[in-house]
């Protein structure tokens, strides 16, 4: 045990390499990052801060509301909705690819950037996963709540019955049930292994022994052992390697829930490739939003430091742009095709009655971004928060353009026709989004938030505790044996 | 084996054969020694083995367990039994078979819809005692198989809900009984006055029988008032009839026969039962095929656009009260001698000269016509053109009026001097048949304050309506399809009304109500419909009647023509009439209010308009401009001190300072579907100004008010342009297509990449060999542009017999309208008066769905002959189909639309077609279950299935034939030559979906000498 680091020293003696630029911040030690990280989680529900309690309250608000749409919504029927003949889809797969989108960035962080050996996900991997959790979860409620008979819905899964009857596998549909759920499941197991050996240390540090008791179980007998870091590594890698397809292979599916039909506006070959990057764009600009005001109400400024927000800022300037050319693309395409129905599609989307989400869209999405390529606005809370609800709003907005105003005016003006929501649309989106928060919520209060035993292996990294922790390995594939120590021990 | 001995034993048993033991014993001995039998080791055996396994524990020693298994078993079962107690119900099988019923199997039954203007000829659909479709009876002379949307909802209003059940005086439920009781006392009282006090307010008589009645009633109450009201009127028409021939007489116009049809203000293709039969005469004319191109011509002079000018030629947008001054100024160029108005117009001018011109050349094969809400003076002119181009005797004959018992006076002052007399109090006993004037009198005659004045009012109807329920008594009214009767069509044709099910509310019909106040309370309609014709035609009575009721028709009851003596005109034009005229018009589909109940016709899109459940302040773009309106600003018309509030709808086409108001809507008490529907604009109208009023103001409000079309008002000039660009309604003028019949063929597919004709080639390659060498069918309809009017009677017709349903207006708002088939309007010119263009558009079926490959669940699939069809209950309304069908004609179940719950509407649905429940797509099947029946009866009778033996039912309705139905397959059937014509096309078809259902490109025969003065 001597080489654990005395968690009491401050490590002020060492030397700093460039303080913005570090991944952690100065004075950590390995126990204090544990401390720090394992408070959030295992202090009395007297310490929850404020913020917390007043966050859950809306959360909950928007809960009852979700309930309450979805209630409606079932016993009366999609009629509730502004949903119509010739906009069949609206808020339903607006809100649907929105937080699927959402999700993406989680995905990407969690298993792309660890395969790139990108350590700077490590502080924000575990959140971006609960997030893309929470957000699969609420777009997964749209596809099955919006059809005609929801209680039906299961039809869509291929599996063996008395009417011999299987899905269409030629609809697109039935390939983003393949999609999706795949996606829910990988991303909801690569985030809990990810969790075991925090949660093990949760069991340690608990006091209270109805925690000890909850931790325990969800820690599946962790004790740190190197076998268990082998099988763990190998896990994380494996299951890191079944994400890395996801993130590409998901939004390109939902894309083809367009691409393949014949809407003008919907069947556009670009697809696929930008509606991964518009997800990307999306995720982290989500990510932006929940880690910034979490990072101040939590004082975790150290852990997420302004070189995490300054890599953010640049993936989100980097999407954006593929985003625009994407918007740019379709436009070309309308005029190059020489389509009447594109080149309709395009003036309808300029000039048409929805213009104004068109050109909110390229505000939001393509112009107010590229502040980013000014490099302190990259590391301005304020500005960045702002940006990122700018995109949140932007890739809504994109849906929203791509999906309704294709549809409501078509291939026949006889049956064009407009679209506006009803206040169960808005009930049931605001709902989701109170859902969100209230998963969210409950996830920073009962889980860790921020991977302890991969920020542990930063501390040596940051140059802070190098010559305390000798052992330690370069990369977090092989963890040090001090790690396993002070993690296993009970 | 061992099973099965005990039953084949006992079976032996009473034989007696089996058991030695019983042989020679018989008689009460035999059942008494049973017991003794029981002795025996064989019958031991026997009741051992009835219940081999049971019995024999039965009689054993029970165990502990088996004990308290089987209490626990007793006791679950007795739980289970106390839940299903069953109701004691009765079931009565079809012991006795009724005569030539087979369950499933629908019977037809001629019978006719009487009308004011004349009964359309109907076959009635009957399925089990339930009247659940009405189609056209083809046999009818006077609509030839056609039918109109009224004829088509009357089933529905059968089965009204709001229909009134019970007979009541002053809202107390009575009986029948004492109904006649106090009938008759008031008419003893009547009958000593020789029937001074005794009023009679009913329709139009178009019944035999009831004019008979009347005239009995009549000669035993010589001075008792009989009044015909009927809110769309033909005053002015008889007023004309009598000025210019000194007799009522109405022209019977042969289209059928016409070159050249100039239709001054009149809708003769669009309102009532008579635009049927022409709808169905002036078809064929205009039917373009290669190698035929001599189309007949068009002229309309209107006010508001309707169904006939969506047909025109050339139309002219004109006041109604200006259209006079323009009959004198073609009375006047066809030399007749006329005196016509001094203001002048240069484009009216040049329009009448071509129309003279062309006029003249077809002389004798020509129409000129007006509309009944034109003034007498018009029509007296318009028979004086007739008569000057000699087209008398030839394309125009006069005949009786259809009325049974003829009017002395015109409606208006009938009602007006009932109305003065009841306030004078000289009516002391008022019996109302089937009218509401206290809703549709004119507004003048303050017709409510008059009723309150009648000691005794009596009423029938079938709702208790606004005049229903200020009357003392109301009866409920047999519908038409409940009763016996008769009617005249309008070319005199007499048909039997038989009823094809009993009263649903115990109503009374006219005939059974007029026999009772004749005190012959005993004879039944039956009766008194048989005493008519016996003493009508008794030669062979009973034979006759039979075949009457069979064909629908009773032969030789056609009006004659009349010898008519033309008087020349000598009226004097009126003086121009300035400001803004207000017209009053019936509702293209809930008429003067009698179906404002009936939700198919409320939702029933207008034909220019798209509107539905309201009527609106229709008036013309330039007026709207300078008055600073649009559409759905809500205004109050004011005009002789009256006024109304009503929402403004813009209608391109429509002439300057000319606001058209139909009538109908307002109904206070019209029932659930009904009542809130629109405004009142009866309200405005009063005796001496019944269609037209000249000097009103409208006032904005600043209310708006959302009205439901179908169609969205999008920007004018975007649709015209798009529309052309897509090819979506293709036009030619029959001179190009005379001389290069593919020029559209080839100019119109060019513009699409040129690939067209490479999918068109394909398209035709495959239909010539699909499914002919298994001797399948393929089915195909053809649907000719040229033809259709636009009227509705498709849209009906099919909600009828596809079970669909109603949404309600909030729902229409919403853009869930239900139906099949919807007919497109476009426009195409400019903003005052472009052309209207109409296009029927049900399921396309196309050979390459799109909306079949993205169905998740595979819930629509191809037909092996080429229908695409819906599962209804594998769908779980994901709503891809419909947005990836570029004609958006399916429909989808937002919420529960069909009504489970009303008893009555039950009994109208087609029992085979599914009634769609909430969350499931549907749309157009090409009417399956009809292919299906047919498919069946050929196959029972080892045959093919012919040619044009299934008809659709929008094909069936339609009067102007424009939709073919058939089997593409079959190189001969009438569909595929269609598809041959040169002028053939499919929409939207570059994106290779290869519609089944194309169409036949409009194909106009403008005046060259007109060229260029519409768009001026």
């Amino acid at each position: 045990m001597e080489s654990l680091p005395d968690p009491t020293r401050p490590m002020k003696d060492h030397p700093q390499p460039d303080a913005r630029d570090a991944l952690v911040g100065p004075g950590h030690t390995i126990a204090s990052i544990t401390d720090k990280i394992s408070e959030i989680v295992l202090s009395p529900l007297a310490k929850t801060p404020l913020g917390w309690h007043a966050m859950m309250g809306i959360a909950s608000v928007g809960v009852i509301m979700l309930v309450a749409s979805i209630t409606n919504l079932v016993i009366t029927g999609v009629g509730v909705w502004g949903n119509n003949v010739p906009v069949g889809w609206a808020f339903d797969i607006i809100n649907f690819v929105w937080w699927i989108g959402i999700g993406h960035a989680g995905t990407l962080i969690s298993a792309v950037l660890l395969l790139l050996r990108q350590e700077w996900r490590t502080s924000i991997n575990r959140f971006a996963e609960a997030m893309t959790i929470f957000a699969v979860a609420c777009a997964g409620m749209y596809p099955l709540l919006h059809t005609g008979r929801p209680w039906l819905a299961y039809w869509l899964l291929p599996y063996p019955n008395t009417m011999g009857m299987w899905p269409q596998f030629r609809s697109p549909l039935v390939w983003d049930v393949f999609a999706v759920s795949t996606y829910a499941t990988v991303s909801l197991l690569f985030w809990y292994t990810g969790m075991i050996p925090d949660l093990a240390t949760l069991r340690d540090q608990a006091k209270n022994k109805i925690a000890k008791l909850a931790y325990g179980m969800l820690s599946m007998g962790w004790r740190g052992a190197a076998s268990h870091w082998n099988r763990f590594e190998t896990a994380s890698v494996l299951l890191a390697g079944l994400s890395t397809p996801l993130v590409l292979s998901v939004h390109s599916v939902v894309s083809f829930d367009f691409a393949t039909g014949i809407v003008p506006g919907w069947h556009t070959t670009v697809f696929p490739p930008y509606f991964v990057a518009g997800a990307i764009f999306a995720g982290f600009a989500m990510v932006l939003t929940l880690a910034l005001p979490i990072r101040s109400f939590y004082g975790l400024k150290d852990f997420i430091t302004e070189k995490h927000l300054d890599n953010m800022a640049k993936v989100l300037l980097a999407t954006g742009l593929i985003v625009t050319y994407g918007y740019a693309m379709e436009a070309f395409a309308a005029w190059y095709s020489g389509s009447v129905y594109e080149a309709y599609l395009l003036q309808n989307r300029l000039s048409g009655p929805y213009w104004m989400f068109y050109w909110a869209l390229i505000l939001t999405n393509c112009l107010v971004p590229q502040i980013f390529w000014y490099a302190p606005a990259r590391r301005n809370v304020w500005i960045l928060f702002g940006v990122s609800m700018s995109v949140n709003i932007g890739m809504w907005l994109e849906r929203f353009v791509i999906i309704v105003q294709s549809l409501h005016r078509d291939f026949l003006p006889s049956s064009w026709g407009m679209y506006s929501p009803t206040i169960w649309d808005w009930g049931m989106y605001l709902g989701t989004i109170g859902f969100f928060l209230f998963n969210f919520f409950l996830f920073v209060r009962f889980l860790p938030m921020i991977a302890i035993f991969e920020m542990r292996l930063l501390v040596p990294k940051s140059g802070v505790t190098g010559k305390d922790a000798p052992h330690h390995g370069t990369a977090h594939g092989a963890p040090a044996p001090a790690l396993h120590d002070h993690v296993g021990r009970s | 084996m061992i099973e099965e001995q005990p039953t084949s034993t006992l079976s032996a048993a009473r034989d007696g054969g089996a058991l030695p033991e019983l042989a020679g014993k018989s008689g009460p001995e035999f059942w008494r020694s049973l017991e003794e039998l029981s002795g025996t080791e064989r019958f031991q055996d026997f009741l051992r083995r009835e219940y081999p396994d049971q019995a024999e524990k039965l009689l054993s020693e029970p165990e502990r367990r088996t004990v308290l298994k089987l209490m626990g078993a007793s006791l679950g079962l007795a739980g289970l039994a106390a839940c299903t107690k069953q109701p004691e119900e009765r079931i009565l099988p079809y012991a006795k078979n009724p005569e030539s019923t087979t369950p499933g199997v629908p019977l037809y039954f001629a019978t006719a819809m009487p009308w004011a203007r004349g009964s359309i000829g109907l076959l009635v659909e009957n399925h089990q005692g339930r009247p659940t479709k009405i189609e056209g009876n083809p046999d009818h002379p006077a609509s030839k198989g056609a039918t109109d949307a009224f004829a088509q909802a009357a089933v529905l209003e059968l089965y009204d809900p709001d229909r009134s059940t019970a007979i009541t005086k002053r809202g107390r439920t009575q009986t029948y009984d004492e109904f006649l009781t106090e009938l008759r006392a008031e008419l003893n009282v009547q009958g000593a006055r020789q029937g001074a006090g005794l009023a009679i307010v009913l329709p139009t008589i178009v019944s035999p029988t009831l004019a008979r009645q009347i005239r009995e009633l009549r000669a035993a109450y010589p001075q008792a008032r009989i009044v015909q009201w009927d809110a769309i009127h033909r005053d002015e028409a008889r007023a004309g009839a009598l000025a210019a021939f000194g007799k009522d007489v109405v022209p019977a116009r042969a289209y059928d026969k016409a070159r050249v049809v100039l239709a001054l203000d009149d809708d003769f293709l669009g309102g009532g039962p008579e635009a049927v039969r022409a709808a169905r005469d002036f078809a064929p004319t205009r039917r373009a095929r290669k190698g035929r191109t001599d189309l007949s011509r068009l002229y309309v002079v209107e006010s508001a656009p309707s169904v006939t000018g969506t047909m025109a030629d050339h139309r002219l947008p004109l006041r109604a009260a200006d259209v006079e001054d323009c009959a004198r100024r073609l009375a006047q160029r066809l030399g007749l001698d006329v005196k016509t108005g001094e203001a002048t117009s240069a484009k009216v001018d040049r329009w009448v000269d071509a129309v003279a011109k062309d006029l003249q050349a077809n002389a004798g094969a020509s129409i000129v016509t007006t509309g009944d809400w034109q003034p007498a003076a018009v029509h007296h002119l318009v028979a004086a053109i007739n008569d000057k181009l000699g087209n008398v005797g030839k394309t125009v004959r006069y005949m009786p009026p259809v009325d049974c018992l003829p009017q002395e006076r015109g409606q208006i002052e009938a009602l007006r001097e009932l109305a003065a007399d009841m306030q004078a109090g000289k009516v002391e006993a008022l019996v109302l048949l089937g009218v509401n004037p206290a809703y549709d009198a004119p507004a003048d005659l303050d017709f409510a304050a008059a009723l309150s004045k009648v000691p005794f009012k009596a009423h029938s109807g079938l709702h208790l309506d606004e005049t229903g329920i200020v009357c003392e008594w109301h009866v409920p009214a047999a519908h038409f399809l409940e009763s016996w009767g008769d009617a005249r069509a309008a070319d005199g044709t007499v048909t039997i009304v038989q009823p094809l099910i009993l009263p649903l509310r115990g109503g009374k019909s006219a005939i059974e109500l007029v026999n009772a106040m004749l005190g012959k309370g005993g004879e039944s309609a039956y009766e008194a419909v048989r005493a008519t014709w016996q003493a009508e035609k008794p030669e062979a009575f009973e034979a006759n009647w039979r075949r009457w009721l069979h064909d629908g028709v009773v032969p030789g009851t056609a009006a004659a023509t009349v010898a008519t003596t033309l008087k020349a005109v000598r009226s004097e034009p009126r003086p121009a009439a300035a400001g803004i005229e207000v017209l009053f018009r019936p509702d293209p589909t809930i008429w003067d209010g009698r179906f404002a109940n009936n939700g198919w016709l409320q939702e029933l899109p207008k034909p220019a308009t798209k509107i539905t459940w309201d009527n609106t302040v229709q008036l013309a773009p330039a007026l709207a401009a300078r008055l600073g309106l649009a559409t759905g600003d809500v205004v109050e018309v004011a005009v002789g001190g009256r006024s109304v509030r009503g929402p403004v709808w813009v209608s391109p086409g429509q002439a300057d300072s000319s606001v058209t108001l139909h009538v109908g809507y307002g109904r206070k008490r019209a029932g659930h579907v009904g009542s809130a529907a629109g405004f009142d604009a009866f309200a405005l109208r009063t005796s001496g100004a019944a269609w037209m009023v000249a000097g009103a103001s409208i006032h904005k409000t600043g209310e708006t008010f959302a009205i439901a079309s179908t169609q969205e008002h999008v920007d004018y000039d975007i649709v015209q342009t798009e529309v052309k660009k897509r090819q979506i309604l293709r036009v030619r003028t029959v001179d190009r297509f005379a001389a290069d019949p593919h020029s559209l063929d080839v100019e119109d597919r060019h513009h699409h990449l040129g690939e067209t004709d490479f999918y068109k080639k394909a398209v035709q390659r495959e239909i010539a060999t699909m499914g002919r060498p298994v001797g399948e069918h393929q089915w195909g309809m053809v649907i000719d542009l040229n033809a259709c009017t636009a009227c509705g009677a498709c849209v009906t017709a099919c909600q009828a017999e596809n079970n669909i349903a109603v949404v309600g207006k909030d729902q229409v708002l919403r853009g869930r309208e239900m139906h099949w088939i919807r007919i497109d309007r476009y426009f195409d010119g400019p903003v005052d008066n472009p052309r209207l263009l109409n296009q029927p558009v049900p399921c396309m079926h196309c050979e390459n769905a799109p909306c079949e490959v993205v169905c998740p669940v595979g819930a629509t699939q191809h037909s092996p002959e080429g229908l695409n069809e819906m599962a209804y209950n594998r769908c779980v309304g994901t709503r891809y189909c419909s947005n990836n069908c570029p004609y958006k004609v399916r429909r989808f179940n937002f919420m529960l639309y069909s009504d489970y719950v009303t008893e009555t509407l039950k009994l109208q649905r087609n029992p085979d077609v599914t009634v769609r429940s909430r969350g499931v797509m549907e749309k157009c099947t090409y009417c399956v279950q009809r292919i299906n029946h047919t498919r069946i009866t050929a196959k029972r009778e080892g045959r093919k299935i012919r040619e044009g033996e299934i008809v659709t039912a929008c094909q069936q309705a339609c009067p102007t034939e424009a939709i073919v139905f058939g089997d593409v397959a079959d190189q001969k059937s009438a569909v595929s030559r269609l598809r041959e014509e040169p002028h053939e096309y499919g929409l939207i078809e570059e994106y290779n979906t290869k519609p089944r259902t194309t169409y036949l490109a409009k194909i106009r025969n403008p005046n060259p000498d007109l060229a260029g003065l519409e768009s001026a």
